[in-house]
């Protein structure tokens, strides 16, 4: 459904900043007198303003495709797929983009900071993020996933001097890169069971899907995905740490975009998974949990940035508990949950101006007056007040205060969990009073933390003479992000409506798309004022109230955080964690990798003799024919005698010239076995070469040390008799069982009737060695040449590198 | 160091040639009697061994003037070569060729391109057998 004709294959302009994050370096280091941040900018600009472009196309329920093959044998292809929700994604990811690209070009210092590698993450970031909300392909939105996990790693530990910074870039990547894997498992799952990599062909499937046997799985690995990158509980605890990231960082990626990315997989992939009661309560019960959780630390926080990171973690939670809710809309008519779909769009939308416009004062603070210690700091609003009125804006949207869209979405959300508990199916008619009450105090606690946020830091008598620099209004370039961002919250709270018909009722009717026809079906009217009897108005009034009763009572309460031992905390969880990793496996592999050859020899002999003797047995192979033996000669018999008396000589010799012998007398008398069983080649090569190799044990027998026991203990030598025994045990009943066994005749017919023919000879053997497999001969006589090589070189080296040494001790 | 072992000496000139004489018969006749190169190569090493016990490492040294890797390495080149030319008759790799022929004083016998090969094994065996042991002795 082409809304009109695309000109250009738009997949193309996804790598428009990776192309473009090629020419920072050289900008960077040519054009010195221009901030590298100026060109940059151009390049989120551009894509904003051609993504504009599509809004009328996805507004009448359209989409459009644009494809470039990879490997496509393998059905992997560059997909790049618009319709409402990626548009929403997109222009949230150009847009912030370039809000985010201008501050940074007056927060990073030009001659200070290494701009370069700064502004090729952003782009490589950029692309990232683009690919994964485009992607039509399971694959290529895998790999784009992961891209922004390397680029987020790298842009946490972008001041890299700082071990804190290393340790929050380390974290967030292993746990990210964790949940990544997990959701390419969950991937591949579904690719096997839709036989299609196409996430459109997957949701056109969904109805087969939902009976396959690794339904659950897939849901539950994909959502682990979501979750990781969402900062979702309980892997929410590398966000905090991220915060260690430059703030302009910490605004793009860790509030509005990459947090965001784990909400749109889960947006994406309700068509899918949405029908089921898993996908429900997962989603909804983390999302709530979260956003509980995540409301109740922040205000234990003493950072302004780790305030907002708990922020965020509990805004996300907000909006994945939304989308949960959503996807009831499949099970009931109840237009109530429709409704927490559209709020959950709205939310994020608003989330992303409001979060994004804090995460920047909180950078300007930090730039301003060198801390973002909120226990320092106070008493800024006349010395800031430009920097004050966005705070306040943001926060109190934050809160959801009236005339701020975070008050719209914030009782959109109110309405949505009043109304799950009258949900019947999946019992949620037994817990769901519990998702109101859970989500009251949250707000609650909300209201509290952003009140904590801005009137600790702008309000009060403040120690302004204490701070590390002399604080004071920010260069205007600095600000006009955040006063573009807080603008769009007020204008937001204004049009809501506008809004909701261009870009969120078609992001809604993506998330849900059997639902709706086309956009204009989704009836909701978004209205600031409900009238008395709304429930969520009350509810609103009562956060009011309690927040700030609780703001005020906070010196009272906050020693309840000391409750908590810090050994209980996630991050403890998480250290200990990584340190089972390391020295947990250090100490396993110190354990059975003692560095002894004999204890390897010994878990090898164990292993063979266990595995095959248990093989044997398990598939009844072991017997025993005795009519293919063969008659026993009386010189046989005495030669068994000799050897088997030569073989206990070796074993129980105390001294090793006997030892050495009675080894040559195992092999002459194995010489004599080959005579016996009338095999002369055999014989005579087995003679010469017992002869020459007795020669070379004598030869280097003066340099052998004694023959010792090497602190055998009976214990020891308990263990090797068993493993001695089952090894010798083993070899016969193999031995036996496969010579009664045979299931083709032997080959040798063949040799014996051509040999004269077609070869010319009258030794089999030899004819063999040297034609028939005259391959094998060539390379055992290279083996051999080889050995003869190593020898040589072996003790020729270890003179030269004597001689070495001594000439350095002169 | 060394006793006057005057009989061991006198006893090893002779031997030697009887013991090498075997050891390039039992080469020979490896194509239709037990033998071969394998066998050959050990039995020569063997009689070189046997020299070596009786004189001293550098007086075989002078005795046999070979570098004892550079004959290795020429086994390995006959072998290889060997196997190698049948491309040229563009017949697979390591196809030997044989026919009779009427020689004077040994009547009618079979050339055969294996005898080539096996002279190969023979070289590589003595080579590299020697080398060990003359690495090895030759250390203190």
């Amino acid at each position: 459904m082409y809304g009109r004709r695309i000109f250009l294959e738009f997949v193309l302009l996804i790598f428009l900043p990776l192309v473009f994050a090629i020419l920072i370096p050289f900008a960077y280091k040519y054009v010195k007198g221009i901030h590298t941040g100026w060109f940059v900018l151009l390049v989120p600009l551009l894509l904003f303003g051609y993504y504009l472009s599509f809004i009328p196309l996805t507004m009448d329920g359209g989409h459009a495709i644009s494809e470039i093959k990879w490997i496509p044998s393998l059905g992997i292809t560059f997909t790049s797929y618009i319709d409402g929700l990626s548009l929403l994604f997109t222009l949230l990811i150009t847009g912030i983009g370039s809000l985010v690209v201008l501050y940074s070009i007056f927060y990073m210092d030009k001659h200070k900071e290494d701009l370069g590698s700064f502004y090729v993450y952003l782009l490589l970031f950029m692309t990232a993020m683009l690919g994964v909300v485009q992607s039509d392909n399971t694959m290529t939105l895998y790999l784009f996933w992961e891209l922004t996990s390397i680029s987020s790693f790298l842009l946490i530990g972008y001041w890299y001097t700082r071990d804190r910074s290393r340790f929050g870039a380390l974290k967030s990547m292993m746990i990210t890169v964790f949940g990544g894997l997990m959701m390419l498992g969950g991937f591949i799952l579904l690719s096997m069971m839709g036989d299609s990599f196409s996430i459109r062909e997957l949701i056109a499937q969904a109805p087969e899907l939902v009976n396959q046997p690794y339904f659950t799985l897939a849901l539950v690995l994909i959502l682990l995905g979501a979750f990781t990158k969402s900062a979702q509980f309980p892997f929410y605890i590398w966000l905090p740490d991220a915060m260690e990231a430059p703030t302009p960082v910490s605004a793009y990626l860790h509030s509005a975009t990459m947090v965001k990315a784990g909400i749109y997989l889960v947006a994406r992939f309700t068509p899918i998974f949405g029908t089921s009661s898993t996908w429900i309560w997962l989603v909804t019960g983390i999302g709530l949990l979260t956003l509980f959780w995540g409301s109740f630390f922040a205000v234990k926080q003493t950072d302004l940035k780790a305030i907002l990171a708990f922020s965020t973690v509990s805004q996300l939670g907000l909006i994945m508990s939304l989308l949960g809710a959503g996807a009831i809309s499949y099970h009931t008519t109840d237009a109530m949950f429709a409704f927490a779909t559209y709020a959950a769009i709205f939310h994020l939308i608003n989330h992303a101006t409001f979060k994004g416009g804090l995460f920047m004062i909180a950078g300007i603070i930090d730039h301003e007056t060198g801390t973002r210690d909120i226990r320092k700091l106070g008493g800024l609003m006349s010395l800031m007040p430009l920097s004050f009125t966005v705070a306040l804006i943001g926060s109190l949207s934050m809160a959801g205060l009236p005339p701020f869209n975070g008050f719209l979405s914030k009782e959109m959300f109110l309405d949505s969990m009043v109304a799950l508990q009258h949900f019947e199916l999946f019992q949620f008619d037994t817990w769901g009073i519990l998702f109101p009450i859970i989500a009251w105090i949250a707000s609650v606690f909300t209201f509290t933390y952003s009140l904590y946020f801005v009137l600790k830091t702008f309000l009060g008598k403040g120690k302004v003479d204490l701070l590390p620099k002399r604080p004071h209004e920010a260069p205007i370039g600095m600000l006009l992000s955040p006063l573009v961002l807080a603008s769009l919250v007020l204008v937001i709270f204004f049009i809501p409506n506008l809004v909701g018909k261009w870009i969120i009722k078609p992001a809604v009717m993506a998330v849900q798309p059997t639902l709706y026809a086309s956009p204009s079906d989704i009836k909701i009217h978004v209205s600031a004022w409900h009238g008395f009897d709304s429930v969520a108005l009350w509810l609103t009034v009562a956060i009011v109230i309690t927040g700030t009763l609780l703001y005020l009572t906070i010196p009272k309460w906050q020693p309840l955080y000391r409750l908590q031992p810090a050994k209980l905390s996630l991050n403890e969880a998480y250290d200990a964690l990584m340190r089972l990793g390391e020295k947990g496996m250090n100490r396993l592999s110190r354990v059975y990798m003692t560095g002894r050859l004999r204890t390897y020899l010994l878990y090898m002999f164990a292993f063979l003799s266990v595995t095959v003797i248990a093989v044997l047995f398990m598939k009844d192979a072991f017997m025993i024919d005795m009519n293919s033996f063969a008659a026993i000669s009386l010189y046989g018999v005495l030669n068994a005698v000799i050897l088997l008396l030569s073989v206990g000589f070796v074993v129980f010799s105390r001294s090793r010239l006997a030892a050495i012998i009675a080894l040559g007398g195992v092999g002459y008398s194995v010489a004599l076995f080959f005579v016996i069983f009338k095999a002369p080649d055999l014989a005579l090569t087995q003679l010469v070469i017992e002869t020459v190799s007795v020669a070379l044990f004598l030869l280097a027998f003066k340099h052998l040390p004694a023959l010792n026991t090497h602190g055998e203990t009976t214990k020891n030598k308990v263990v090797n008799l068993i493993i001695s025994l089952s090894v010798g045990v083993m070899v016969t009943l193999v031995a036996l069982s496969s010579h009664s066994q045979k299931l083709i005749p032997s080959i040798s017919q063949y040799y014996k009737d051509t040999v004269a023919t077609e070869a010319g000879g009258g030794n089999i053997v030899n004819v063999i060695l040297v034609d028939y497999r005259g391959f094998d001969t060539l390379f055992e006589i290279a083996v051999l040449a080889i050995a003869g090589i190593a020898v040589l070189g072996m003790i020729r080296l270890r003179v030269s590198s004597r001689k070495e040494t001594t000439d350095e001790n002169k | 160091m060394k006793t006057n072992d005057v009989i061991l000496q006198t006893t090893t000139k002779v031997v030697f040639f009887i013991i090498f004489l075997f050891s390039i018969h039992i080469f020979f006749a490896g194509h239709y009697t037990p033998g071969g190169g394998f066998v050959g190569g050990l039995l020569t090493t063997g009689a070189i061994v046997l020299l070596l016990l009786a004189f001293d490492l550098k007086t075989v040294q002078l005795a046999l003037p070979f570098n004892f890797t550079v004959v290795t390495a020429i086994g390995l080149l006959l072998a290889l070569g060997t196997a190698a030319g049948a491309i040229v008759f563009d017949v697979p790799f390591f196809t030997h060729a044989f026919d009779y022929f009427e020689l004077p004083l040994f009547g009618k016998t079979s050339l055969h391109t294996a005898m080539l090969f096996d002279s190969g094994v023979y070289l590589v065996v003595v080579g590299s057998a020697i080398t060990i042991i003359q690495s090895i002795g030759g250390d203190d």
